[in-house]
């Protein structure tokens, strides 16, 4: 077994583009859960407009991939407040519902309308203008050493992911720790304390569900420009309850909690899957075979993290005397 | 009443003054209202909870609302404060009318209100706790809050006064602990000052002695008196009978959702309407001082 190999897979697998995508989501989804306590099951609608609005407007329409930026923002703040205006006056619940109906309605929407590609989705270059300012010279093939490499467009795409990832964190650090984030928290703790005192309670949420779905929006956004396709099956409820492991993970209303949780979620899974497959091919292990793999690493990583709910409570970053403060 | 003579200044000799005059009716109109309630209705169901004819509140006078269980004190002050809509009525504030005002808008305008299960917000500091009181806040809007410049010099003077009122709540020791590490009767103080951090007009306590020990009474008794001192106009709903015979100036009783006496707490426990609807035999001990009739009308309903 070949534990080089495996290991430089994972962290590969732990910084790479899929990791990029689930971890600006997370970061959303910590706005709007891990400060604000919102509910939101349905952080993938969301990101499933964000994917859209970048893919149809570069390949149906043929305009450049800015204006589908922009209007995927727009998108992303109009979904947020058709979301949030009728729900959000009700208790924690109704938001529940509605959000996660929503991303459904979306996804199979998106799969009935020819305009986006039905079924298939839409595939194309939707990344070209992005992919045009790429610096690093096309005589690189690869970058990195030894098995731990990106090929030249890979390590584009992760180095702006993760100058994205910094940015919105930086903006997230500088929200949460203002008066504005102190409200937030508050509305979490007792919205009803925190009206008695004059917030407006309803618009601050309003705001954070606005700000947390224009980062699904961009993880959206970003994967659709990665992988030079939108499928609308990648955008099932999953997505967003993978999301809620690695924020629980990493530590629910800490800055750097998706994060860590988001490159730790996907080093396990792949460290789980590489081991299992040397260990099939090698011999060493006899009593699977390779197509059980697939279900197997998600049992093993499901177990990993009831030890973590049992032992870690609180997730990696997390303070456990404030968790328990609840308990009281 | 010694507790009386002790902290009763010159605001609360005022108000004791302008009240004594007046005849304990149901409705009596008071030389200076705060706060006037005309035909408000609460209905759940088939419950009429709360149907108040009219009342008004005395400004810079502590005036205390009783009644027994279901009698829709708290329905009363949930209507007032704006956390329940009403099904008729009007009632206004400072001469303005308030009627079905959002809890938010009210408190910018002044009415601050508590609960009776105290919502202190146990995953922020008590220091925290107490910023959030504060109105006005420039960091508060969501763009301004990204850059400190902008809201820094302010947080300091709420800060600043943040730690003034824990120093006089006794609660300065605490400011970075979590709230929700305090003890019942700590978070009932929190609560208190943090609805002083907006310098209220009018103060709403919904049982300020629930589960509060009988050695931090005495210095809620005394912190109330205070805040009366300051010009703010104390209401409270309150169970405890020696509570409102202390501190309280003026005192409304409600039952079965209507106002059905008002007076000074002497003349109030004296009333026959009052001792029949509210007081049973275990409230002898406590009303013993106060009137002498209780005895016999005690028995008979025991």
């Amino acid at each position: 077994m070949d534990f080089g190999f495996i290991l430089s897979q994972s962290i590969t697998q732990a910084i790479g583009v899929t990791a990029i995508i689930y971890c600006i989501a997370a970061i959303g989804l910590n706005v709007q859960f891990g400060y604000g306590g919102l509910l939101n099951f349905g952080q993938v609608g969301f990101v499933a407009i964000g994917a859209y609005s970048v893919g149809a407007t570069v390949v149906k329409v043929g305009s450049s991939l800015w204006l589908g930026i922009i209007i995927g923002i727009l998108l992303g703040v109009a979904l947020a407040l058709l979301l949030g205006i009728p729900t959000l006056r009700l208790r924690a619940d109704y938001l529940a519902i509605v959000t996660i109906a929503a991303s459904e309605i979306i996804r199979f929407a998106s799969k009935s309308i020819d305009f986006l590609g039905g079924a298939q989705g839409v595939t194309g270059p939707i990344g070209a203008d992005f992919y045009a300012l790429n610096p690093f010279p096309e005589s690189v093939d690869r970058i990195g050493f030894g098995d731990f490499s990106f090929t030249r467009i890979d390590m584009w795409l992760v180095i702006t992911g993760w100058a994205i990832i910094a940015l919105i964190t930086l903006l997230t650090w500088a929200l949460m720790r203002s008066p504005w984030g102190r409200v937030v928290k508050g509305i979490r703790e007792d919205e009803d304390a925190v009206r008695s005192l004059g917030k407006n309670t309803y618009l601050f949420k309003l705001q954070v569900l606005i700000l947390g779905g224009v980062f699904g929006s961009l993880a959206g956004m970003y994967s659709a420009v990665a992988k030079g396709a939108v499928q609308p099956d990648g955008f099932v409820p999953d997505f967003t309850f993978f999301l809620y492991v690695m924020l629980i993970l990493g530590g629910t209303a800490r800055v750097l909690g998706p994060l860590l949780g988001a490159a730790i979620f996907w080093f396990l899974l792949v460290f789980v899957e590489q081991t299992l497959k040397e260990g099939v091919s090698s011999g060493v292990i006899s009593f699977i075979t390779t197509t059980q793999i697939g279900p197997i690493r998600f049992i093993l990583v499901g177990i990993g993290l009831m030890l973590l709910m049992i032992f870690r409570p609180q997730g990696i970053l997390g303070d456990r005397k404030e968790l328990m403060l609840d308990a009281r | 009443m010694p507790a009386e003579t002790t902290n009763t200044g010159a605001v609360g000799q005022e108000a004791i003054a302008a009240l004594a005059s007046l005849s304990p009716e149901p409705g009596v109109a008071k030389p200076d209202p705060v706060l006037v309630a005309d035909h408000v209705v609460r209905q759940f169901g088939g419950l009429r909870a709360v149907n108040v004819e009219h009342l008004e509140v005395q400004r810079g006078a502590i005036t205390a609302l009783i009644g027994p269980n279901g009698a829709g004190k708290s329905t009363f002050f949930n209507v007032i404060s704006g956390f329940d809509t009403s099904d008729g009525g009007t009632w206004s504030y400072n001469k303005h009318v308030i009627t079905n005002t959002s809890p938010n808008r009210l408190a910018r305008k002044g009415l601050v209100r508590t609960f009776q299960l105290t919502k202190s917000l146990s995953r922020l500091k008590v220091i925290d706790n107490m910023r959030l009181g504060a109105g006005g806040q420039t960091g508060e809007r969501i763009l301004p809050a990204i850059f400190k410049f902008t809201w820094g010099s302010q947080e300091d003077r709420i800060t600043q006064r943040a730690m003034e009122l824990l120093e006089r709540f006794n609660l300065a020791a605490k400011a970075d602990d979590f709230a929700g590490s305090l003890s019942g009767g700590q978070r009932k103080l929190l609560e208190m000052a943090r609805a002083l951090m907006l310098s209220p007009d009018l103060i709403m306590l919904d049982e300020p002695m629930a589960g509060v020990n009988p050695a931090l009474k005495q210095s809620l008794l005394d912190h109330i008196r205070d805040i009366r001192e300051e010009g703010t106009t104390v209401m409270f709903v309150e169970h405890d009978m020696d509570m409102v015979r202390d501190v309280s100036d003026w005192v409304v009783v409600m039952a079965q959702g209507e106002i059905i006496s008002e007076g000074t707490p002497t003349t109030v426990m004296r009333d026959q309407r009052v001792i029949d609807a509210y007081l049973g035999a275990h409230h002898e001990s406590a009303l013993t001082e106060s009137g002498q009739a209780l005895t016999t009308s005690g028995e008979q309903e025991a």
